[in-house]
């Protein structure tokens, strides 16, 4: 049995007898280091590089939903379907998920609420604490998080006791012909900031 | 043999390995205290290997992860077993990887030299939670699916990073077939390969400084073979039993083991989504961290607890450091059990939760069902409930329907609604009972009764021409009880409801005679206000070609039955339904046509069944 040169390198009782002392082939030693890191970085960066792929910004642009004119808006319902109760209704466009599509398949909701002069109120259904969806309860007139139990007035306003740290992300609207569209959109939960995914 | 043994040991010396291994000194003799560890190696192993079996039936992507552990729970051969074990086991480590910190604890045995040892049984710890998290979402049912969502967004408010974090589990920025692969990756590939390197080092290090005795002199010393080897099976063998106990509690076969709720649906929002039982204290602790403040209960806060727990060697050496340990890892597991406790009792309070849970497992048996009637087809299990009249019909009628109308007393999924009804309750429509109930009381509080209720209409309904006709033929018995009979014969017979049963065809032919002519002890007819057309209409009954609608009576051809109904929900206003007397808004541009099926056919009781 040969023993193995460098084996036991650095250990200060590792001098072997007959053999030079390992410190002196610092070069190698260093040489070692770089080939054997070099082999073994070249599969975990490739490795790394596919598992940052979602991080990049046209990945993400092709997995957002299609379906919604220019500005992003989508159809949702006609205008007489409102109430000045809140309703929840589906956002219809075509749907992705990595290399699937899925035509005209519901991709979110909103809470659509008529108001005074007017006007469509409109909520992502998504509570922005930590993303359950949001109920409207209509009899204590308030929208309310079956999960850690979030509540938000009807203007979606934050109850201050509420885990969630900012108010019911509203939606922008637009009316066009008796047809109520809303600029889906998620946002990122648990902050203060309304911030697009 | 010998020699082939002598051989081989030459050649590996593995009698020296063997030697070391089972010939392990135990001061003061074997004792259960000390099985702890082993029984969480022995859970280990049998995650490793129902998992790998598990691996070889289960296909990670959001069209067949559920598909394929539907497979596995009610198709493949003892399949229910096999996840069971994997699911109870999962929970088991959980139990005994806090009992095993607990012992180490109360022993000292996380003091010097074995601090090392002590951080490494915490990485393992959370390498197991780890894999807990990650196997939580793999079935891809509803519950998995929302509680992770949660999980994985709560890691979203790391600061700085977060939002890369959350993209990066998730696999994009919407869940679905990445997240899947990533998460099957985790649990098991990085988790398991990590648990095993760390698990090596622990049980190295453990040798190397041996047990900690409490009591050396307690017994005579022995070796760990035979004699501490057969108090940890013993051990194993209780762990396993009561494994086996939790997944037969609810029966042998698929209907025991491990639950699998409906298949996930983003569409479809869960208020019945709860982490695994060993999670509720962190859900219910985010309860109480308003606002901003979250990041205290999510994060700092579990932070804190666990730096603690790894300062605890350091911490041992202060005077009165141990007892400070031993007091916070009680009062840890004693504020974990309040916090459980406390979750649990709120769900048990909220009415709204017990509903989703109810509705929850009636979607999760009606899959099932729908699974064994029509197969899954290609695009996954959540389209048959998607195209399922029995629960989305449910769904849409409770979304459309349910402000106005009731549906035996609730919104048709089982919730009452806050306001007062302002329209009939339907429950019954399209039966017998309902025919009936509208030829005898129209004004009741199934019919008409709850339209008094909305201003706008007021006594439309309930004083007009038909309650004014039952009051002065029916309640007076002009019209005779087996003449109502023969009309609601008739008029049920036009449904298709799928309760009506078999039909008597000689009272159809009186009911339609009834409807068409009257009798002499009658005021009119029906067919003086209700236009009606028959397929198959030999005599000649339904054949005036002069018919007038008066005061707007609903055409009554094919009443209640699909197309019917379709036409009718579409727009009440027509002049052959409720014309100027309709108080109902029009639904065609508010239902896509497959909505309306769903609806009409929930109506009509008409969805699939098994035989």
């Amino acid at each position: 049995m040969s023993p193995q040169i460098g084996a036991d390198s650095g250990h200060p009782d590792s001098g072997i007898a007959g053999l030079p002392d390992p410190r002196r082939g610092f070069i190698k030693q260093c040489l070692a280091i770089m080939v054997g890191g070099l082999v073994g970085l070249v599969p975990i960066a490739v490795g790394v590089a596919t598992f940052l792929n979602p991080l990049r910004k046209s990945v993400k642009a092709k997995q957002r939903p299609s379906g919604s004119d220019a500005d992003g808006y989508y159809k949702v319902a006609s205008l007489d379907a409102l109430s000045n109760v809140p309703q929840a209704f589906k956002i219809v466009a075509d749907g992705k998920d990595a290399w699937n599509t899925y035509p005209r398949e519901a991709i979110g909701a909103v809470f659509l609420q008529q108001i005074a002069g007017g006007k469509v109120r409109a909520f992502n259904v998504t509570c922005p604490h930590a993303g359950c969806a949001v109920d409207y309860r209509a009899k204590q007139q308030e929208y309310h998080c079956p999960c850690h139990n979030s509540s938000f007035a009807a203007d979606g306003v934050r109850d201050p006791e509420s885990p969630s740290a900012r108010d019911l992300d509203a939606l922008d609207v637009k009316i066009v012909d008796g047809d109520v569209l809303v600029k889906f959109q998620n946002f990122a939960t648990g902050s203060e900031e309304k911030k697009p995914l | 043999m010998k020699n082939l043994l002598n051989w081989l040991d030459d050649r590996t010396g593995y009698k020296t390995f063997l030697y070391e291994a089972l010939y392990e000194r135990v001061p003061g003799g074997a004792r259960w205290r000390y099985v702890w560890g082993s029984t969480l190696v022995f859970t280990f192993t049998v995650q490793l290997i129902t998992g790998l079996f598990l691996w070889m039936a289960y296909n990670p992507s959001a069209q067949t992860a559920w598909e394929s552990v539907y497979y596995i729970q009610y198709e493949i051969q003892l399949g229910w077993l096999l996840r069971g074990i994997h699911h109870f086991t999962a929970q088991a480590m959980v139990v005994l990887l806090v009992v095993h910190l607990l012992q180490v604890i109360i022993d000292g045995a996380y003091k010097a030299p074995r601090e090392v040892n002590f951080w490494l049984g915490l990485i393992l710890m959370k390498i197991v939670l780890a894999l807990s998290l990650t196997g939580y979402l793999l079935p891809w049912d509803q519950k998995g699916y929302w509680a992770t969502k949660v999980a994985t967004n709560i890691a979203g408010i790391t600061p700085g990073v977060g939002d890369e974090v959350r993209t990066l589990a998730v696999g994009g920025i919407d869940y679905g077939h990445a997240t899947l692969s990533r998460f099957f990756a985790l649990h098991a590939g990085l988790l398991p390969a990590l648990l095993i390197g760390f698990l090596a080092l622990h049980l190295y290090v453990f040798r190397r400084h041996g047990l900690t005795v409490p009591d050396p002199i307690h017994k005579p010393d022995t070796t760990f073979w035979p004699d501490q080897v057969l108090k940890d099976a013993v051990a194993c063998l209780a762990v396993l039993a009561a494994v086996l106990f939790l997944v037969l509690w609810h029966g042998a076969g698929p209907q025991g083991g491990a639950e699998l709720g409906a298949p996930a649906d983003p569409t479809e929002s869960y208020s019945a989504a709860r982490p695994e039982w060993y999670f509720l204290f962190l859900f219910q602790l985010l309860k109480y961290f308003p606002g901003k403040t979250e990041i205290i209960g999510a994060m700092i806060l579990p932070g804190a607890i666990v730096g603690v727990l790894f300062l605890m060697p350091f911490l041992g050496r202060w005077k009165l450091g141990h007892r400070f340990n031993l007091a916070f890892i009680f009062g840890i597991l004693g504020g974990i059990g309040i916090l459980t406790g406390l979750a649990l009792h709120d769900d048990s309070r909220d009415s709204d939760y017990q509903l989703a849970v109810v509705d929850a497992r009636h979607k999760a048996e009606r899959v099932k069902e729908l699974v064994q009637i029509e197969g899954i087809g290609p695009a996954g299990a959540v389209h048959l409930l998607h195209g399922d009249p029995k629960t989305r019909g449910a769904a849409l009628f409770a979304r459309n329907c349910a402000s106005c109308h009731r549906y035996d007393g609730h919104d048709g999924t089982g919730k009452v609604p806050a306001e007062i009804a302002t329209a009939s309750d339907l429950g019954t429509f399209g039966t017998r009972t309902w025919i009936r109930g509208m030829i005898t009381g129209t004004a009741g509080r199934q019919h008409f009764g709850p339209t008094e209720n909305a201003p706008e209409v007021g006594e439309r309904f309930t004083g007009g021409e038909m309650a004014k006709w039952v009051a002065e033929n029916v309640a007076s018995k002009k019209m005779r009880e087996g003449e109502v009979d023969a009309v609601v014969e008739f008029l049920a017979s036009l449904s298709g409801h799928r309760g009506i049963g078999e039909l008597d065809k000689t009272k159809i032919a009186k009911g339609q005679e009834f409807f068409a002519l009257g009798t002499d002890a009658v005021a009119g007819t029906c067919y003086a206000c209700h236009a009606m057309t028959l397929a198959n209409d030999p005599d000649g009954l339904f054949k005036d070609p002069d018919v007038k609608m008066v005061s707007d009576a609903p055409d009554l051809s094919g009443y209640g039955s699909a197309e019917w109904l379709h036409e009718f929900i579409r727009n009440p206003a027509l002049t052959k339904f409720y014309g100027g007397h309709n108080a109902m808004p029009a639904f065609a541009d508010r239902l896509s046509n497959q909505e309306l099926d769903l609806i009409v056919a929930w109506m009509l009781h008409q969805w699939p069944e098994l035989k």
